[in-house]
């Protein structure tokens, strides 16, 4: 034991006496090491936020979109976007016909609108949306002061607004905002209701939106286009069930023939999550290729400069030797050497990737997360990084010819 | 007891084109406690012999045993311990580490002796107060002198408490004065009971030993005893 304590101080004090060149073979692996931490600890960020935000969001809601969530290919979006539209009369003929849901609820959504209040305006408010009484349950946004949307607004095209508290700070600072008229697309609203404050989510507040009846959105924005349907199934229970009623009573409406595909797309937080998966998976394989590859190269590098130390230092190599250093002294000291060469490079990379994450993560307003599995894993591989490219310039070294070593220059 | 006994020792480097004898058949006795120098023209084998002797390199034919082991036969590791244990062995260069102290430089030996942190470290002052350089213990051996790094060289021969301290040419680098200071340290290593063998080209050095063996071409041309020497 005292042996190794000993190689492992010898080996550190001979990396420490030529600092450069040590810094130099450690860039590829802190590459390395840096690009997976990096990748997982921001992945690590986006799922625990995934997570808490899904779960808050609800297991028993459900949406029902003209396409995917995220669009794959061009040939695909082609297929989607030939589908039939999804309008507010199919969020009419679900309510009336499901017998599992709770709510049902049709909206719409834009972005990067002014609202004007006297001579106050806005900054472009991150979410419109054009909304049914049921917006507010299946989303889980609900009043604070005021009322939320009626059907009866709904019905009678009301230009009423419910508004979050970053759009009450902006035009009403010292005015109660309920009952006052503010404008928006050129018309006139009336005021009627202010959302809780939320926290922020991926960068965006959550508190800069309004929300307007579907029907004066469509009469602003137009009939064109899709909507969403959002519905929250009666219990966690009856989730699938509510969503194959559904599917059935789609299929009935938009007259899909027996046979065919759907041509629309249903997902709820557990598909989200699913594909969310899918979606990090990939990442995280080409991440762990990246840093294969990179600590492959890396650990050529590192043999090569431990080959070049050891010829550099047969001298060396020959004084050990003739003070007694067997093959297994000078062997542990240079395979030590590498290993500490390629983890204090492992080391850098992950302090630079969990940074570099964090950075990412901070960005997208995610809380701090560290990879703990991945850092583990890391080291680990760095290890075998060393003793795998220094363990044939170590055994090159213990075999040296101590007379012929001593006589180096 | 015989510390050691070659018989019939030879070293032949195969060139090629020529065999160099280097050694041509040397046969050797030597008691413990003896002091001895080993002279002769430049390339008559006195390196040869010395790092044969010093189990640094293997004869290509005849018989080493060193108290009484039969070292020919030996493996590598087998060798490193002899070399660690019972030899300590002073270079003509100095052969000192460059970037470590002297203090770290003596306690290789005890290092690879496998000798604890504590007990290295005070082994390791012991004989560095021992050669007098009690002064110089954190000093890197580029801030000594010629003569002070000889000196830490010899510490770090003695650190193992060999049974004999080999010596080629110890004072071929360093001036006259110097040198003479080196072999006052030898002689008090010898008077303390060790066994000494020394390659020199100065008569005036080897007047210190008690014995003189003169090589010529790879063979002994002469071995004589010119003082007696107190046997411990
Ligand atoms: N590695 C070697 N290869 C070839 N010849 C060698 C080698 N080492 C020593 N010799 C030869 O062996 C002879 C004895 O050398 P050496 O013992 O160093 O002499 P000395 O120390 O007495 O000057 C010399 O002729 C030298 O050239
Ligand atoms: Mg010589």
């Amino acid at each position: 034991m005292i042996e190794y304590f000993n190689s492992f101080m010898i080996a550190v004090e001979s990396l420490t006496k030529q600092k450069l060149r040590s810094a130099l073979t450690l860039i590829g692996i802190v590459i390395g090491v840096a690009s997976i931490i990096g990748i997982m600890t921001t992945m690590e960020a986006i799922q625990t936020y995934m997570e808490k935000s899904l779960s808050v969001l609800g297991s028993t809601v459900f949406q029902v979109q003209k396409t995917p969530f995220m669009n794959v290919g061009p040939s695909d979006r082609h297929k989607y976007q030939n589908r039939k539209d999804i309008k507010i009369e199919h969020a009419d003929a679900i309510r009336d016909r499901a017998k599992k849901v709770a709510n049902v609820g049709a909206e719409d959504w834009t972005y990067g609108r002014v609202i004007r209040y006297k001579k106050k305006s806005t900054e472009p408010v991150y979410l419109v949306s054009g909304a049914t009484p049921e917006w507010s349950p299946n989303n889980g946004y609900y009043v604070d002061v005021g009322r939320f949307l009626t059907q009866l607004d709904v019905d009678y095209s009301r230009f009423v607004m419910v508004i979050g508290t970053e759009v009450v700070e902006d035009l009403f600072p010292f005015i109660y905002p309920i009952g006052e008229t503010v404008k928006f697309e050129g018309r006139n609203f009336e005021v009627v209701g202010i959302i809780e404050e939320q926290g922020s989510e991926m960068g965006q507040s959550r508190n800069n939106m309004l929300v307007i009846p579907i029907t004066v959105y469509q009469k602003i924005y137009g009939k064109e286009g899709s909507i969403n349907i959002t519905i929250s199934a009666k219990s966690s229970e009856l989730l699938n069930g509510a969503i194959d009623e559904i599917i059935t009573i789609m299929r009935a409406v938009r007259k899909v023939a027996p046979g065919e595909d759907n041509d629309f797309e249903i997902f709820n937080s557990e598909s989200l999550i699913a594909f969310w998966n899918d979606m990090s998976r990939n990442l995280k394989i080409g991440s762990i290729l990246i840093s294969f590859i990179s600590l492959m190269v890396a650990g050529i590098g590192i043999m090569n400069i431990m080959m070049v130390s050891v010829t550099e230092r047969t001298k060396e190599i020959g004084i050990r030797k003739a003070l007694g250093a067997r093959k297994k002294h000078i062997l542990t000291q240079f395979l030590i050497e590498a290993v500490l060469l390629s983890l204090t490079g492992g080391l850098i990379g992950v302090i630079l990737g969990v940074l570099l994450g964090n950075v990412v993560a901070s960005l997208m307003n995610l809380s701090i997360a560290i990879p703990w599995f991945w850092v583990v894993v890391g080291l680990i591989f760095c290890s075998f990084v060393g003793i795998a490219s220094g363990f044939w310039p170590a055994l090159k070294a213990s075999r040296l010819d101590p007379i012929e070593s001593l006589r180096f220059e | 007891m015989t510390l050691i006994d070659i018989e019939g020792v030879k070293k032949i480097y195969d060139l090629g084109a020529e065999k160099i004898h280097a050694l041509d058949g040397v046969s050797l006795k030597i008691e413990r406690g003896e002091y001895i120098a080993i002279m002769g023209p430049s390339g008559s084998g006195k390196s040869t012999i010395m790092n044969i002797l010093g189990c640094l390199d293997t004869p290509t034919s005849g018989s080493y045993y060193f108290e009484g082991e039969e070292v020919s036969k030996m493996d590598d590791n087998q060798l490193a311990g002899i070399r660690n244990q019972k030899i300590g062995f002073v270079f003509q260069t100095f052969n000192l580490l460059p970037r470590i102290s002297s203090l770290q430089n003596v306690e290789l030996p005890l290092i690879y002796g496998g000798v604890s942190l504590e007990s290295r470290r005070e082994r390791a002052e012991l004989v560095l107060e021992r050669v007098g350089l009690a002064d110089r213990m954190n000093h890197k051996p580029n801030e000594l002198s010629g003569g002070q790094r000889q000196r830490v060289a010899v510490a770090r021969a003695l650190a193992n408490e060999p049974s004999i301290i080999l010596a080629d040419e110890p004072t071929g680098n360093l001036d006259s004065k110097t040198g003479e200071e080196i072999m006052v340290l030898f002689n008090q290593i010898h008077e303390a009971g060790n066994t000494i063998i020394l390659v020199t080209h100065e008569e005036y050095i080897a007047e210190n030993a008690h014995r003189i063996i003169r090589l010529h071409d790879g063979l002994i041309a002469s071995d004589e005893v010119v003082r007696m020497h107190t046997m411990n």
